[in-house]
């Protein structure tokens, strides 16, 4: 399921691995028998059993399922915000706590998570102060050309609470963009969203993903998010969370929000719904 | 051609709209102006009224008339008298809260720091000032010290307990970016935990402007020759009511300028929307 790098005349954004390269087929991110297990004081909560998966380089995998299937817990395992109970995480051939050193992953947070006293601009400066990276690596875009990447060009001074939540949003993933992240991990970002705005940022995060090249891991729990983005869909179901199965999504690369109505993305849709109610 | 027929129609009507938006707002300004002044002049009247119809005698209560020719009379006196108070005041500000700001810091640094000694801080701050001051003047003599601990010590508790508030009550998203970024805990602190815990350390800090007032003039009650605390003390002994007004006059005044200070300070440095409102 690699597609083609000519199925796309997307324009490489300089900084980011230009996506015929990284379309190779090995694997950005891959899991092997992940469990994580949560003790809490009246009981363990398994999060997550027995889960495995990979993810190729340059690839847009969306992890679909019910609240509670540990679809987010999956995306903090790699982003070595939990430490999985038993199992191994690769990510880009190395730990996930080296990748996150390297600044290897950008994350975006379900609430935007924008620091409410800094300006758009500085809010997506952020990673350039903390943690070591201090320096932009070379030809890798500046915030401001993020800034124009997400379509908020004008935008720079203005304070989050002056942005719409759409907006806001574009500034985290600009933010989570900046340094040139082999690997995007988006938790429900647009969730909070009204349909039409997130509509358009899910058009505008496929040109983005196209543009850039980074392998992209999105949790939803919409079957039409899922299935508009990712060019994988994994399937998830809840108690004890587990995957279901990983469908193949054969759609053209260049999409508009019109092939929702289009027959192949019905069937599949209907596919998803179908696996989401087994895993009940 | 309708359209701008139309648009020259709307017009006169948008105009006038706009124009009466303008005046019902100017109105609603001298509204919120002029309605107070009015009710601190009819207070300052009727007060006059009692005294003068019920002839209360001069060393139970002064006619308003009093207390003023006394405010200008004995100007030099009372000013005399804030300079103590005001030191005090605001050497016992600065020395609670940086206190506080620090201890705040290490209990967020180190939770066992802040778990063995928080009790010990509710318990001392449960003793009322007036029992805490006679013990301090023992420890630390009769001059401005003992008024300055006063002072501060009923600033560090407000800002204490709201510093810790702040710095700890950081979205957990912001949390968990600032860990992916693999910030260090100092990071964390600079550009994460202080700025968060700024709009609870402004409302703590103007809670401790006036307090920090009430603290040195409660410390000048219980043994001071000078000082805004001494003052009120010897009026009263004299029956000099007229001088007494004047001077709680006078207190209250710089306590409402400490207080403006740091609300315009607030508003200097918090510029951003603050998520809870504060």
């Amino acid at each position: 399921m690699t597609a083609p790098s000519t199925a796309t005349s997307a324009l490489p954004v300089a900084g980011f691995p230009p996506a015929a390269v990284t379309a190779a087929g090995e694997p950005a991110v891959s899991c092997r028998n992940v469990t994580v297990r949560f003790v809490t004081d009246r009981r363990t909560v398994t999060a997550l059993e027995n889960v495995s998966f990979s993810v190729e380089k340059g690839g847009f995998l969306s992890l679909l399922g019910p609240s509670g299937c540990g679809k987010s817990t999956l995306l903090r395992v790699v982003a070595d915000l939990v430490s999985p109970t038993h199992g191994q995480v690769n990510v880009l051939g190395m730990t996930p706590q080296d990748a996150r050193l390297k600044r290897s992953l950008g994350f975006v947070f379900q609430d935007a998570a924008l620091l409410p006293w800094r300006t758009a601009l500085q809010n997506v400066e952020l990673p350039l102060e903390v943690g070591g990276a201090k320096k932009l690596p070379s030809g890798a875009p500046t915030p401001r050309e993020l800034m124009k990447l997400v379509g908020l060009e004008g935008w720079e001074g203005s304070f989050p609470h002056e942005l719409s939540g759409g907006m806001r949003q574009r500034v985290s993933i600009a933010r989570a963009l900046l340094g040139g992240p082999r690997i995007l991990l988006m938790d429900e970002p647009f969730g909070a969203l009204d349909e039409i705005t997130r509509d358009r940022l899910n058009e505008e995060l496929r040109r983005i993903w196209q543009e850039t090249g980074t392998t992209i891991m999105f949790v939803t729990h919409s079957v039409y998010e899922a299935l508009f983005l990712g060019e994988q869909v994994l399937v998830l179901a809840a108690n004890p969370g587990r995957v279901t199965e990983l469908v193949d999504v054969d759609l053209p690369r260049d999409r508009t929000l019109k092939i929702r109505e289009t027959a192949p993305f019905v069937s599949i849709a209907a596919e998803l719904r179908e696996l989401l109610g087994r895993g009940v | 051609m309708s359209t701008i027929a139309e648009t020259a129609d709307l017009l006169p009507d948008v105009s006038a709209a706009e124009a009466e938006f303008a005046r019902r707002k100017s109105r609603e300004t001298w509204r919120r102006r002029l309605l107070p002044a009015a009710g601190i002049l009819g207070a300052l009247a009727l007060w006059g009224a009692a005294v003068w119809i019920f002839k209360v005698p001069p060393f139970v209560a002064p006619s308003p008339v009093a207390v003023f020719a006394t405010l200008t009379a004995k100007f030099g006196l009372l000013m005399e008298n804030l300079l103590p108070t005001a030191i005090e005041a605001i050497c016992g500000f600065l020395l609670g809260n940086v206190t506080a700001i620090v201890i705040a810091t290490t209990f967020v640094h180190k939770k066992v720091l802040e778990e063995a000694f928080f009790p010990l801080v509710v318990i001392i701050n449960t003793i009322p000032v007036v029992a805490k001051a006679p013990i301090l003047v023992l420890l630390l003599g009769n001059g401005m010290e003992p008024k300055i601990a006063i002072a501060a010590l009923i600033c560090f508790f407000p800002t204490l307990v709201n510093m810790v508030r702040g710095l700890e009550s950081v979205n957990p998203q912001a949390m968990e970016l600032m860990r992916v970024l693999s910030a260090s805990k100092t990071e964390v602190f600079l550009k994460l935990r202080l700025y968060n815990s700024l709009p609870y350390l402004f409302s703590a800090l103007k809670i401790s402007a006036s307090t920090s007032v009430i603290g040195a003039i409660v410390g000048e009650w219980i043994g001071s020759t000078t000082g805004i605390g001494a003052l009120i003390i010897q009026a009263t002994y004299a029956f000099d009511s007229a001088l007494l007004y004047a001077t709680v006059i006078v207190g209250s005044c710089f306590s409402m300028l400490f207080f403006l200070t740091i609300t315009l300070a607030e508003r200097l440095v918090v510029r951003w929307q603050a998520p809870t409102g504060h």
